[in-house]
């Protein structure tokens, strides 16, 4: 039988369970064969913070969504277009981000009594009329796949554990997904267990038949691939980008790298991959808590490694002294912090951007640390290499601000030509730095350590091992050049400018701001940074589209600012400051360019929408401007 | 004299003076000026230090002290080698950093009572259960002295100062005990006053492979003055001294009239007389750490009255920082040029191509 094939510019299907139901697995595999494929795509994992809620309720359910296209895209999407529910608690809890005459595929073979009472059903909702609005097809799911499976001999419960190869095989079914790179995977995947490899194979070809055979489904799609610019691409998550990142930075430094960590959601991965790759000569220690990996990093730093430490937010806290010692020692440190949901505990799961002025000024005193922000998941690999760049450059500890949506959501990422990432240079201390006059009057050569290079203001870093240049460093104030103990007033007053001083020149090392604003018109300016860049630009577009002129900014440094932030916020009318957090950037824009940023705020543990934030950027155009949409919005 | 002229296992990988480069304790000596109250026993213990390191054979640069927060904390600006006085408690993770990612120095830490097992008691014990290659000495004065004279974890219960008018309720840590529950593989006890005994403990620290935890009894002149006097005064000593001699018997007390014997009831130990031919054998090399335990708590948790003075335990057991420099090795081996590895990480298996 020869379906119908249908076009389509960009698709965005969530697959949602149980979180025993192997959705991000899924999820996952879906978007490697669509990556594959060719597609733009941007991921969007979304589970909870328990290993296994309780099976079958709302808490449990865990989704994953994946939007891909044959053009650049910027977000996982807003509303998907197809939800795959594995049971009545993944139908329920995902249904509300379904638009009316959206798909639902259904596994129905759980909708039974029990099952129903436990995601809050009274009735069974595919049986009941309730989701006329959508596109239903409940399948059995689960029949299916143990019939599928039989010859195996698993017992019932494995057999139903394929069943989401089976919904992951009609849907590479049913949107032309190349079928070799899910096979393989699970070939290697399951390996030692020849039963279990087999049965998932079989599971997996049997809902890909099945798309071909039911009436079911009379149509197919083609999702053709996205023009891209020329080079090699691989999908890659920001966690997995950020690792690459910091073994990027051993290598072109040529410093050993240490992790000091503990583990964190969402930051483990990262000590997790970095714990792979030793043979770059990085060490990762997993300590007893987050303020014995910060210590260890910082330790390692001043003999003479790239001390590394990760974290989310509530270990930032708990690092922020030794942060202060490491601004007070002058000693370079990457400071990586996922942000999550909070306060305290908060949401350890979601994402949010509420940690900047955390990374701004959560520590004692005068103690200004340079701030660096990824915008995409790729992006989180150059990040962390600016990040080491400005630490090491410079001396200091620098917090690298990723989150939840960056760490697990994807894209395909070109990958960079080794030839063409910044080199850094550790520029070691090697001999005496100056002469002092003795007693008796004769010159002496000495080492000072906290002597400044006129340029960067930077301190030598003179690692243990170098003859001559023995001293003694700590969070006691240092006199200024010598570096001995030093209270006098003035002395401080010195120093506490200097370091601030020198962490604001690392903005004459920062290239112009990139201003994206086609038509040159634009009277409104949106700023942004971290992860809300792809819903910005997303949201930039539609505006656009309806012949609306609006310009986007996004900043990777948010200490210091580039120095030519501050000219370009003159030039707007309204400046518009999207933020996951209550307005935390607006505050600090405020504060420096005495700018009236208008917030766009949520803190709903997902990223912005892009639909929504047209919306406000149209609305705050009209007021600015006077100026309408002159075409309606259309979808994509 | 050099490092690996002497057994010394804990130095190993730690380059050494030319036997013709001469050092004393005045080329360890800081230009900084030494700011303890007079009386105060750190200087006794920072003449030792600086006296018993041109003994090790090492080159300065090659040495890096690292300390906390506390009066004894300022110890790394008094010696010309390299050094860091970090933050409260901190000192101990600070040094499993540098420990581990450099093999070619020798790593010590200072620390007091409050700064090791109080704010920083997590880190104190998981350095010592790693076994990172590294020498604490725990100047333990019974009293904060920094902050002006507060009762600290391992002040008698009772104590009367600034922080508890009618007595503190707290029970104190025996930091030997302590150690010896952390498994430390090297544990010993001395007293700054007897810097022949001190610099013999120095030594045998020093050449311990992995955390060398070292307790020093240390008199705070100003605010608990006389907390080891009977340790110290010639008329009590010899009754509250318990010395601890590897393959020596445990005997004190005038003309060795008592001493320690095993305790069949409780299973730990007794004093007994000194003839008793019950009297112990000291192993400070036994695997188990159960005796030695049981020697621990021969120490009062209140007044001093006794104590045991000596090295406890002395085992080998493997490092954290040997066995992660050793995984990276392995990895490294044979492996060609990193730029090119680093090109087919970040590439990985599954990449497309477009033109």
């Amino acid at each position: 039988m020869s379906k119908q094939v249908q076009q389509l510019d960009r698709v965005i299907i969530r697959f949602a369970g149980d979180s025993g139901d192997g959705m991000q697995l899924t999820g996952d595999r879906f978007t490697s064969s669509s990556a594959a494929f060719g597609n733009d795509l941007s991921t969007l994992p979304n589970f909870p913070a328990e290993i296994r809620a309780p099976q079958g309720t709302l808490p449990g359910v865990s989704s994953f969504q994946v939007h891909f296209a044959d053009h650049d895209i910027l977000t996982p999407g807003d509303a998907p277009d197809v939800l795959v529910a594995m049971n009545p608690a993944g139908l329920k809890a995902n249904l509300p981000d379904m638009r009316a005459g959206s798909t639902l595929i259904v596994d129905s073979h759980d909708f039974t009594g029990r099952n129903l009472t436990k995601a809050g059903y009274a009735e069974n909702p595919l049986e009941d009329d309730s989701l006329a609005d959508w596109a239903l097809t409940p399948l059995d799911l689960t029949g299916m796949t143990v019939e599928a499976v039989k010859e195996f001999g698993l017992s019932r419960k494995d057999a139903a554990r394929a069943k989401n190869m089976f919904a992951l095989g009609l849907l590479t079914w049913m949107y032309g997904r190349p079928t070799e790179t899910t096979i393989e995977f699970l070939e290697k995947r399951f390996a030692k267990n020849p039963a279990i490899r087999d049965a998932n194979v079989t599971a997996f070809n049997a809902g890909w038949a099945f798309g071909e055979t039911t009436e079911a489904f009379a149509v197919r799609y083609e999702i053709k691939p996205a023009p891209m610019a020329a080079g090699t691409y691989r999908n890659i998550t920001g966690n997995l980008a950020l690792a690459y990142g910091v073994v990027a930075a051993g290598v072109q430094s040529g410093l050993p790298v240490f992790l000091g960590t503990y583990p964190i959601t969402p930051a483990s991965d990262i000590l997790h991959e970095l714990s792979k790759h030793k043979r770059f000569g990085v060490t990762t220690f997993q300590a007893e808590d987050e303020i014995a990996g910060i210590g260890a990093a910082l330790g390692a730093s001043y003999a003479g490694s790239l001390g590394v430490t990760s974290t989310s937010g509530p270990g930032v806290a708990l690092k922020s002294e030794t942060i202060g010692l490491g601004v007070m020692t002058e000693l370079p440190l990457l400071v990586i912090d996922v942000q999550r949901g909070g306060p305290s505990t908060g949401l350890p799961t979601k994402t949010e951007q509420a940690d900047l002025l955390q990374a701004m000024f959560g520590r004692n005193g005068e103690s200004p640390v340079p701030v660096v922000a990824p915008q995409s998941p790729g992006d989180c690999f150059d990040a962390a290499l600016e990040a080491a760049r400005i630490a090491v450059t410079y001396r200091t500890p620098v917090m690298l601000l990723s989150d939840g949506m960056l760490a697990n959501g994807s894209e395909p990422w070109r990958v960079p030509e080794i030839a063409d990432l910044p080199v850094i240079d550790p520029a070691f201390a090697t001999g005496m730095n100056h002469t002092t006059t003795g007693k008796d009057g004769a010159e002496v050569d000495d080492f000072w350590p906290y002597l400044r290079d006129p340029d960067t203001l930077a301190r030598p870093w003179a690692v243990p091992g170098t003859p001559g240049l023995e001293h003694r460093i700590g969070g006691l104030e240092k006199g200024d050049g010598h570096g001995n103990i030093a209270y006098d007033p003035a002395n401080h007053d010195f120093m506490v400018r200097t370091r601030q001083a020198k962490i604001d020149r690392i903005a004459e090392s920062l290239p112009p701001l990139e201003v994206d604003d086609p038509s040159g018109e634009a009277k409104v300016l949106v700023l942004g940074w971290g992860s809300t860049y792809g819903p910005i630009g997303a949201a930039a577009r539609r505006v656009r589209r309806t012949g609306l002129d609006v310009a986007q900014v996004h900043l990777r440094h948010l200490n210091p600012f580039p120095n030519d932030l501050g000219d370009i916020l003159k030039r707007y009318d309204a400046v518009l400051v999207p933020e996951m957090n209550l307005g935390q950037l607006s505050m600090l824009l405020r504060a420096k360019y005495l700018v009236d940023a208008v917030g766009y705020n949520h803190v709903r543990g997902l990223p912005l929408k892009a639909a929504e934030l047209a919306e406000a950027i149209t609305d705050l155009i009209t007021t600015t401007t006077g100026a309408e949409p002159v075409v309606e919005e259309v979808s994509s | 004299m050099t490092a690996t002229d002497l057994p010394f296992p804990g130095l190993t990988g730690v380059p050494t003076r030319g036997d013709d480069e001469l050092l004393t304790g005045k080329d360890f000596t800081s230009d900084q000026e030494v700011r303890w109250c007079p009386g105060c026993g750190d200087y006794a213990v920072l003449k030792a230090v600086q006296g018993f390191l041109p003994d090790l054979g090492l080159r300065r640069e090659n040495i890096v002290f690292v300390s906390g927060i506390g009066c004894s904390s300022r110890f790394p600006y008094y010696l010309d080698t390299y050094g860091m006085h970090s933050i409260h408690g901190r000192a101990p993770a600070i040094a499993t950093g540098i420990a581990t990612t450099r093999e070619d120095l020798s790593v010590w830490v200072v620390t007091g009572d409050g700064d090791a097992l109080s704010i920083g008691g997590n880190h104190l014990i998981h350095a010592m259960r790693r076994n990172v290659n590294m020498t604490i000495l725990l100047f333990n004065n019974r009293i904060y002295g920094l902050t002006k004279g507060q009762y600290s974890p391992t002040s008698e219960p009772g104590k009367v100062t600034k922080s508890t008018p009618v007595g503190s309720v707290d029970h104190p840590f025996n930091p030997v005990s302590l150690a010896l529950g952390a498994e430390a593989t090297f544990v010993a006890r001395t007293v700054d006053s007897d810097r022949k005994h001190l610099t013999s403990v120095l030594e045998a620290a020093a050449a311990h492979r992995g955390t060398s935890l070292v307790e020093i009894y240390q008199n705070c002149p100003i605010f608990n003055d006389n907390a080891f006097e009977a340790i110290k005064n010639p008329d009590t000593k010899a009754d509250a001294i318990i010395p601890l001699v590897h393959g020596e018997l445990i005997r004190f007390g005038v003309d060795g009239a008592k001493g320690i014997a095993r305790d069949e009831t409780t299973g730990g130990v007794r004093v007994t007389s000194g003839d008793d031919p019950g009297v112990l054998v000291h192993d400070a090399h036994a695997d188990d750490p159960t005796t030695a335990f049981a020697l621990s708590r021969l120490t009062d948790a209140g007044v001093l009255h006794q104590s045991p003075i000596g090295i406890f335990r002395q085992v080998e057991r493997a490092t954290y920082d040997d066995d992660a420099r050793q995984q990276l090795v392995t990895a490294e081996q044979g492996e060609g040029d990193p730029q090119e590895a680093l090109a087919a990480l970040i590439s990985g298996p599954d990449t497309w191509t477009v033109v």
